[in-house]
Formats: C-alpha cells, sequence, structure tokens
C-alpha cells in the first residue's frame, strides 16, 4: 500500500464511494499503442448518478473496467473502502468487486442456463454471507423491484431483451455495493425500455445510496444524471456539469 | 465449491451429447481394461496354481561346487612365503549334479518358519513300454504323502487312487497324455527299463496336471523303488519344497541356498519366460484398450475447448462479479470430473458384467495349463488401474481448457463484445 495513504483522501472518506488518481492506460502492442488515459482523476459519491459522456474511443469504457478492478492501469491509483487496489493481486481486486461493485453491461451478460432467480443469487452464492433461503427471498424481492417477480423462474433465454436487462441490474444489486458501473446499460434497448431501465437502476440505486458510474452515447440519459463529465481524447474536458 | 459445481453441471448438460460421447468412451474404456485384465490376471493365475501344484514354490537341486582359495596372510620375505589362509569360495558355474545328504538338507530347511512342506525326489530318465507302444519318459521317486504336501497331485488324480500308490511298490502313476500315448488304462502293467534292466508294474493311478509336457513324462512310483530301479541307493535329484506364501518364494531360496549350499530356484525363476509372456500380454492389452480413453480424452478435451470459446462471456461476468480465476478453472476441472466419476460408475458396472459373462464362455486350452472355460480373476487392483488410467486422461484434457478460461481477462472479453 501507498506511504502516502494517510495524506491522501480515498474512498471512504466524505460519501466518496471510489476514486482515482492520475490513471493511465495504453491499449494495443507496438506501433498501434495508444495512450487511451491520460492520468485521469475522478471520484464517485454514494447516492448520486454520475454519467461519463464522450466519443467513441475517447475512454469512458476503459475508465470504467479499471474502476470496476477488471483491468490494470500503467500508472495512477484506485481507492476504493480505503484501500489503493490499482495493483493489488488478483485475489482481492475479485473479492472487492464482488463485495463493493455491481456491473451492468450493454449486452446482459446473463447465464442462459440458470433462470433469472438463479442469476440473481449468483454473486450472493459466491459471497457467502447469507443462507440459500435467505438468499432466494433478497433476489425474489429484487426481481420484483425490477417488475419481474412473476418471472423469476424463467431461463435468461425465456426472458426479452428489456426484462433480461433489468434481471441484470437485479444481479448489479444483489450485495448491495457501495458503487454501481453500468457500460451503456441502455445501448441496446428501445427508447421505452431505455426510459425504463435507466430509471429503475437510479431509483434503487439512490435508495441504497449507491455510487452510480454510467458510461452513455445517450444524450437524454446523461441529462437525467447528477453529473456529466464528458471525456476526449483520454482526459475529461470542460467543467463537472448537471 | 457447491456453486462452482452448479455451474459446471449446467455448462456440461448445455452440451451433453458431446459429452455423452466422451463418458460413453471413457466407460467403455475402462470396462475393456477391466475385462481385459481379469482374463489375462486370470490365466497367469491359473497358470501360476498349475506350475505350484506340480513342481512346488521352490527346487532345491544340484550342490554348489565350492572351491577353495588360498590368500598369502603376509607378502612373501627375502624370496620365503608367509603363513597363508585358506577359504571356500562359492562359484556360480560349478554344481555337483543332484542333493547331498537329503536328510540333513531337509533337517536345515524345515527349521524355515515360510516353509510347509518338503519332498525329496529322484529322478531318472527311462524307457516305458506297453502291450503295444514304447515311449522315453521320467521316473519320480516320491514318498507320497511328503509329496502330496508339497504338490496338488492328490487332487489331480482322474483315475485310481493314491493310496493304491502309497501301498504297492510295484505300483506306478502315469500321465494321462502318456497312458493314451502308451494306449494304456487303470490295472494294466507296463515295463519300465533303465541301465539294462526291465522291470514290470501296475499302472495304480493316472493324473492330469494339465500341463503337456508333466503329463506325458512323469511317472511317479514309491521313493525306495526307484533308487533300487535307477540304482541309486543315496542322494536325491532335488527336493520340492512348498510355502505359506509362495510370492515369498525368491527370498525363501536365497535364504535355503545360503543354509545348504544347494543351488535353489524360486517358481518365478524357472517360469520366468512364461511369467514375461503373460506380463507382456497384461501390458499389450491395457495399452491397446486405453486408447479407447485416450480418444475419449481427446474428445472430452474438444468439447471443454469448445465450451471455453462459447462460454467466453459468461467467464468475464462471472469474474466480474466476483469469481475468481481458480473457481473459473474449477468449473471446467468439475464438468471432466463430473463425467470421469459417470464415466467410471458405468465402466465398473460394465467390466464387472462382461468379466462374469466371459467366466462361463467355453474355451479349450490345453499344453502349458488345462481349462475349459476362460479364467478370470476378480481383483479390486484391476478397477483401481482403469480408475487411475481415465482419471489421468480426463484430468489432462480438462485441465488446458481450464487453466485457459482461468488466464481469460474480463475486460478483454466485455470490451470485445461491446464493439
Amino acid at each position: 500500500m501507498n506511504t502516502d495513504q494517510k495524506n491522501l483522501p480515498n474512498g471512504s472518506s466524505d460519501g466518496v464511494a471510489i476514486r482515482c488518481q492520475k490513471l493511465s492506460r495504453f491499449l494495443g502492442e507496438g506501433e498501434g499503442r495508444v495512450h487511451v488515459l491520460r492520468e485521469v482523476t475522478f471520484e464517485a459519491t454514494r447516492g448520486t448518478v454520475t454519467a461519463i459522456v464522450g466519443p467513441s474511443g475517447c475512454g469512458k469504457s476503459t475508465l470504467l473496467y479499471l474502476l470496476g478492478l477488471l483491468d490494470r492501469p500503467e500508472g495512477g491509483e484506485i481507492w476504493i473502502g480505503g484501500r489503493n487496489l490499482a495493483q493489488a493481486d488478483d485475489e482481492l481486486r475479485t473479492a472487492v468487486r464482488n463485495e463493493h461493485i455491481g456491473f451492468v453491461f450493454q449486452f446482459h451478460f446473463l447465464l442462459p442456463e440458470f433462470s433469472a432467480l438463479e442469476n440473481v443469487m449468483l454473486p450472493m452464492q459466491k459471497l457467502g454471507r447469507l443462507s440459500r433461503s435467505a438468499m432466494q427471498e433478497r433476489a425474489n424481492k429484487l426481481l420484483g423491484s425490477v417488475g419481474l417477480g412473476e418471472k423469476a423462474h424463467r431461463l435468461a433465454t425465456q426472458l426479452s431483451g428489456g426484462e433480461q436487462q433489468r434481471v441484470a441490474i437485479a444481479r448489479a444489486l444483489a450485495n448491495q455495493p457501495s458503487i454501481i458501473l453500468a457500460d451503456e446499460p441502455t445501448g441496446n434497448l428501445d427508447v421505452k425500455n431505455s426510459a425504463v431501465v435507466f430509471d429503475l437502476l437510479t431509483r434503487l440505486a439512490k435508495e441504497n445510496g449507491q455510487a452510480i458510474v454510467l458510461v452513455t452515447h445517450n444524450p437524454e440519459i446523461a441529462n437525467k444524471c447528477d453529473s456529466v463529465r464528458p471525456m476526449r481524447d483520454g482526459v475529461f474536458v470542460g467543467k463537472e456539469g448537471s | 465449491m457447491q456453486t462452482t459445481l452448479r455451474i459446471a453441471l449446467r455448462f456440461l448438460l448445455a452440451k451433453r451429447r458431446a459429452m455423452m460421447m466422451s463418458l460413453t468412451g471413457i466407460a467403455f474404456g475402462v470396462g475393456f481394461i477391466i475385462l481385459t485384465q481379469a482374463i489375462t490376471a486370470g490365466f497367469q493365475a491359473f497358470f501360476i496354481q498349475t506350475i505350484l501344484g506340480a513342481d512346488g514354490a521352490i527346487r532345491v537341486a544340484d550342490k554348489n561346487q565350492l572351491t577353495e582359495v588360498s590368500i598369502e596372510a603376509e607378502p612373501v620375505k627375502d624370496g620365503k612365503k608367509g603363513p597363508s589362509v585358506s577359504v571356500k569360495v562359492e562359484s556360480d558355474r560349478k554344481y555337483i549334479e543332484g542333493v547331498v545328504e537329503p536328510r540333513l538338507q531337509i533337517e536345515a530347511i524345515r527349521r524355515i518358519p515360510e516353509v510347509v512342506g518338503i519332498s525329496e525326489v529322484v529322478r531318472g530318465n527311462i524307457t516305458i513300454q506297453s502291450a503295444t507302444r514304447e515311449e522315453s519318459a521320467q521316473v519320480f521317486g516320491i514318498n507320497v504323502d511328503n509329496h502330496l504336501a508339497v504338490s496338488d497331485l492328490g487332487k489331480q488324480i482322474v483315475f485310481g487312487s493314491v493310496s493304491d500308490l502309497r501301498a504297492s511298490s510295484s505300483a506306478v502313476m502315469l500321465g494321462t497324455e502318456l497312458a493314451n500315448r502308451l494306449k494304456i488304462r487303470l490295472g494294466d502293467s507296463v515295463l519300465i527299463a533303465y541301465g539294462g534292466q526291465s522291470i514290470r508294474y501296475r499302472v495304480a493311478a493316472l493324473y492330469e496336471t494339465g500341463v503337456r509336457d508333466i503329463d506325458r513324462i512323469r511317472i511317479y512310483m514309491q521313493l525306495e523303488e526307484s533308487r533300487i530301479l535307477l540304482k541309486r541307493p543315496f542322494g536325491a535329484t532335488f527336493l520340492q519344497v512348498s510355502l505359506h506364501d509362495p510370492q515369498r518364494a525368491p527370498e525363501v531360496a536365497k535364504v535355503i541356498e545360503s543354509i545348504t549350499e544347494h543351488r535353489a530356484a524360486s517358481w518365478q525363476e524357472r517360469e520366468k519366460v512364461w511369467l514375461a509372456v503373460f506380463a507382456f500380454f497384461r501390458i499389450l492389452a491395457a495399452i491397446t484398450v486405453s486408447t479407447i480413453i485416450v480418444v475419449s480424452g481427446l474428445g472430452m478435451f474438444n468439447t471443454l475447448a469448445m465450451i471455453v470459446m462459447e462460454k467466453t462471456k459468461e467467464i468475464a461476468i462471472l469474474r466480474s462479479m466476483g469469481f475468481t480465476r481458480r473457481d473459473i478453472a474449477m468449473t471446467f476441472m468439475l464438468q471432466g470430473a463430473l463425467v470421469l466419476m459417470a464415466g467410471l460408475f458405468l465402466g465398473f458396472v460394465l467390466g464387472a458384467l462382461c468379466t462374469l459373462v466371459t467366466e462361463n464362455v467355453p474355451i479349450t486350452i490345453r499344453g502349458i495349463f488345462t481349462t475349459d472355460h476362460v479364467v478370470v480373476a476378480w481383483e479390486f487392483s484391476h478397477y483401481v488401474l482403469a480408475g487411475i488410467m481415465a482419471a489421468v486422461v480426463v484430468a489432462v484434457a480438462s485441465w488446458f481448457p481450464a487453466r485457459r478460461a482461468a488466464r481469460m481477462e474480463p475486460a478483454e472479453i466485455i470490451r470485445g463484445a461491446s464493439q
């Protein structure tokens, strides 16, 4: 851990759920190597929805994956729960993902062999804090809150695109994470479903005091967020808007 | 673990047709390994039982020729020889034929705890003549009761009785093969000639060891009568020794050699050519049949590799929700383990059933032993061997796809899927 930790603001104070400082990331190799993120600093506080917007290839998703500990930066720090996890070992980063971070991707990525209920239960089963019956109860409650209580036992393949994305939201909320990271969560949905999914995500997260970081191309969605951070060429540009 | 197992099972069921092929291959491979091992081990055990029943665990014959060697105690000084010590050194090449002082040797050997019985045998080449034919054969002079303790001769009698041999010095016991050649029956008389002298004997019993070379050569008679016939009042040709545990024959033979200064050959040494043949066939059968398992393993490797390719998104999402690389690897190893367990269960049942059926298949074998049906051995070790072979193949077939799945980087997969 960094020796300057005491002097640095970290993810556990002032309602800040996640904070990164001077994150750098290159992608590709040789002549195709691109500097995707250039010392980006960012933080998200509990109970707020932050939208990251910008053209394709500006580094939005890369930043999201780094914040979600799915990828490692070449430089910089990522603070979650009072720990700098940028270069932590894989086991710790995986455990933090399980407990503190919920993901919603553009494609739902549900396990097609499992029912909606079982998909929502998976993160809880990995965390192993609740009994099986308590997990079932919570999963049913979450599915009810996304309007899928009646379809809890349907296989993922038996649900529509919008329903599958709602299951993915319920799954992201399963372990009551402090951070929800959403990468174009409405990118694959029609206008009606996009509005439903976004409203659900923001309502449930705000109810639970979770920080939501959202990557989107949709200006309507971005305008509904608490703050908007435009990105270009691997850096945030302009002032934070709301 | 329970969650990982559930995921493994669901992934597996999604590819049930491909996995059924692998499972069937493993079941057949395991079953056939068990069957071939049961047959080869069965015949080997039957052969060993036959030779132990005929020739015992150890045969003691030929006294070692000890060579006396003089060693100078002091170096030569001023052309004068110093005192010398003379020691007897055992030579591997020279033997005095037969057993010297057999009774003393028997006394010594009897003290070895592993020894069950010892039979003194006098053997000589003779000519036997019936009313119609003449054959060359060997007389084995035995003390009937002692020899019954070191062989299965009592069980090998097919006509007549051993008590007749015990009761009369003019009684002989012939192998069925020799009796057929001479065209004689129980109670017929034969003329045995040795060294220009012929004596008439009555056939008191016919035996069949199943070993053709024994059944057409050996003629058993009382020990004292053989000494008269062969003109050998002293000594013995060999001592036949039986043991509590015939498997320990090589080490007991060494002890006997050191005690008696006679050459002692264990059954393993005497029959090493045949034992090598049986071992060769067992290994050959195991290798041949194991190819079925190897091919099934390749099929399983392909199927698991295909699942890894098809499930990259699922692997990424599992990793994103907190499943470790080890959990992911375990998911694929468990798929292999599930197929292995089902394959082993079916293979064990198939192997046992095939062995049971094969045991009753009629087959006539004469020569090195005699049997009218397939001989099988029911040994737990065959099931363990088949299980280990299948487990190794499945572990290798599962490990590579599992490692590949575990090494996947979720960000790369998600980035690729979103573009």
